[in-house]
């Protein structure tokens, strides 16, 4: 008894798949958007938008305790630029907290620091930067290499006066991971793939609900024996295959034209990709239950995405912005999802670290589609 | 096994915040009958076919239609009946074919391919079945719309004003459709505003301000009214209709043509009233009241719930 029942949903639904790919098609605008504007984008962000990110946070690897090192600490700290977050026991702690985007920058400070400072020598220092986008990294850098002359320069009176600005007191050596050569389109086009997914699938859905009750085909497919789950779910995997197309456009041109590297699995790309494109779906649905047409389904749409677009460290760096815009930025699906792509193709990061990063768009998504279905059935009656 | 009442509700009531819309309707149509369903604009007639396939659900009544329950049963009513509404409700990006086809698939129609091309055979529409919808003229669009209603062959068919803004040609030939189908067993529920339409249909319902007013074939819709109407030929017809309207015993005075109707309940009362008025200059006489005749009447009795106090 269920099992044709079954079936027979599965046919209204695939009828709605089909209907829907059949206008997609004949709509020529919104077709030449869903492909027009990854590309156009690509084009347009080649350049990026730089910024002066400050109080990064920064782990020390401290293998010297010495009253210059925590002279050299302060000074780091007063430039601005530094916030220090804690302390790492080793290397691979360290490496970890980077993967992990715990931390922006890891100092090392090996243990004959002092000794060899005493000693008239040029110490040398280590500095791990998470440098996936160089406008974050690039002033803060800036700025300690000119502290390394200057830092110590009050404790160098005495007999280490001699030594003072002669030379670079302190030997810093930089190792910028993950983006070596500070290329901002390794930043930026990876980070795009969100931002397309975001525009075109939220304003998509929230246009394809709206559109049926405004040209007045809701009444008429609500007089035909289709459940409001078969709508939606005939709605929305369409445009998760155009998701798919438009991700696959970018990845192409990531890797083709603009040569980014892409360390970690692309599979596991593809996977996290589902929800964050569900998320979206699920925004543009809730706000065609809301929008009493379609002018207004796009105003809404734009309501979502400028936020999301500015705060999501895709325009500015996140770590840049004032701590109530940050926390108001979590929310944004967007975040998220730009943390895992930077951290798959750039860090080749796995589940474990893409995890923490995965499940605030699923809490979202769960959430928003609540809203929707609880607005889709009020609006049956 | 066919049961003989095809619609059969009792006192279905609609309200939308404190406006009844339809107010303790009851209504039964017989199984292959066209029942039309008249009224003003607002009157309550799409939301009464919106209670009966599902679409909204009253606030009030019980019934059957098609022999399940119109309260709890919408789905396999849904499956059984074709619903065509007062708005073109297809896709105007897609094209005949297209349409036909999603209609068919969403209903699971067997051999959906050969029911397609059968119902673009018979409504004549093979020839432009690549056309896209919104390209059609009005009379083409309801000619589509009626097939989508019909491929899934349903056995009742909810008809909202399907003749609107369409030529009398097209709606000739839609009637001569119509009553086919009706031969064939289909139960028909069509609302109209046109009296031609009314007069064809097998029984009516008169609806005003959410209420069933009158109900019956023709013959009996007018005879219950029990109106008097005479007919007034001569000059200045405009004139004359302003001094009938406010002389006591005459209930209407309206325009038809180059004649004016004069019409009351109350035959000696109208006698009397038109008397002053019977000069060699007017030419009178006493004329069958006509179905628009006794819905004006209606019309003008039935108290407006909707109008403010």
């Amino acid at each position: 008894m269920s099992t044709p029942r079954f079936s027979q949903s599965l046919q209204r639904f695939w009828a709605l798949v089909v209907k829907e790919f059949t206008q997609m098609r004949r709509d020529r605008l919104t077709f030449a958007m869903m492909i027009g504007v990854p590309l156009m984008q690509l084009m347009l962000f080649g350049f990026a938008i730089n910024s002066d990110p400050k109080h990064l946070p920064t782990a020390v690897v401290l293998a010297d305790h010495g009253p210059q090192v925590r002279t050299l600490l302060k000074a780091i700290e007063n430039s601005g630029y530094f916030t220090f977050v804690g302390e790492v026991r080793d290397g691979r702690e360290a490496t970890d907290l980077l993967n992990r985007g715990g931390a922006q920058f890891v100092l090392h400070i090996p243990e004959d620091f002092s000794r060899r400072l005493q000693r008239g020598e040029s110490p040398s220092v280590l500095l791990e930067a998470d440098a996936t986008d160089p406008a974050a990294t690039g002033n803060a850098l800036g700025a300690l290499r000119t502290l390394m002359v200057t830092a110590l320069g009050a404790d160098a009176r005495g007999p280490l006066a001699g030594l003072a600005p002669a030379a670079p007191v302190i030997d810093l050596r930089v190792h910028p991971a993950f983006n070596p050569e500070a290329v901002t389109q390794y930043n930026i086009v990876p980070g795009l793939m969100g931002v397309v997914l975001t525009m075109t699938m939220v304003m998509i859905t929230s246009l394809a609900i709206t559109r049926e009750r405004e040209r007045g085909t809701m009444e008429n497919l609500l007089s035909m024996p289709t459940r409001p789950i078969e709508v939606m779910l005939g709605k929305i995997v369409p445009y998760i295959l155009v998701g798919y197309v438009q991700v696959t456009l970018i990845l192409l041109a990531a890797r083709l034209v603009f040569h980014v590297p892409i360390v970690g699995n692309i599979f596991l790309l593809f996977a996290l990709t589902s929800i964050f494109i569900a998320a979206n779906l699920s925004v543009g649905i809730t706000f065609s239950t809301i929008a009493a047409n379609q002018l207004q389904a796009v105003q809404m749409s734009f309501f979502f995405f400028l936020p999301s677009l500015l705060l999501s460290g895709f325009m500015f760096p996140f770590r840049g912005m004032p701590p109530w815009a940050q926390v108001l930025g979590e929310v944004f699906p967007l975040t998220h999802f730009l943390r895992i792509v930077r951290g798959i193709m750039l860090k080749g990061n796995t589940v474990h670290e893409a995890f923490p990063h995965a499940w605030p768009i699923a809490v979202f998504t769960v959430l928003v589609l609540a809203v929707g279905a609880k607005r889709y059935r009020q609006t049956l009656d | 096994m066919e049961s003989p009442l095809a619609i059969d509700v009792q006192g279905l009531t609609k309200r939308f915040g404190d406006r009844t819309v339809v107010n303790d309707i009851s209504l039964q149509v017989r199984t292959g009958e066209i029942y039309g369903f008249l009224g003003p604009n607002g009157s309550g007639k799409t939301t009464f076919i919106r209670m009966l396939c599902g679409l909204l659900r009253a606030d009030a009544g019980s019934g059957t239609c098609l022999g399940f329950d119109v309260i709890t049963a919408s789905e396999e009513i849904k499956r059984q009946a074709g619903y065509m509404t007062q708005r073109f409700s297809f896709y105007e990006d897609l094209s005949i074919r297209e349409n036909l086809d999603f209609v068919a698939r969403i209903y699971g129609v067997l051999d959906r391919r050969h029911a397609v091309d059968q119902s673009l055979e018979r409504l004549g529409l093979t020839q432009r079945s690549r056309q896209l919808a919104g390209q059609l003229s009005g009379g083409w669009k309801q000619r589509l719309a009626l097939a989508a209603c019909l491929i899934h062959r349903p056995r009742l068919l909810l008809l909202d004003e399907p003749t609107a803004g369409v030529d009398p040609q097209a709606r000739r030939d839609f009637w001569e459709q119509i009553h086919q189908l009706a031969a064939d067993g289909l139960t028909v529920l069509i609302t109209t505003h046109y009296m031609d339409e009314a007069e064809r249909c097998h029984r009516l319902g008169y609806i005003a301000y959410g209420r069933l007013l009158a109900r019956g074939t023709v013959t009996e819709v007018i005879a219950s009214a029990g109106l008097t109407t005479w007919s007034v030929a001569g000059p200045r017809l405009p004139a004359l209709a302003v001094q009938l309207r406010v002389t006591p015993g005459v209930q209407h005075a309206v325009a038809f043509g180059n004649t004016l109707h004069v019409s009351s309940d109350d035959a000696p009362a109208l006698a009397a009233a038109i008397q002053p008025w019977r000069t060699p200059e007017y030419q009178w006489s006493e004329v069958k009241t006509s179905l628009e005749d006794v819905f004006i009447h209606l019309m003008s009795r039935a108290p407006d719930n909707f109008a403010t106090p």
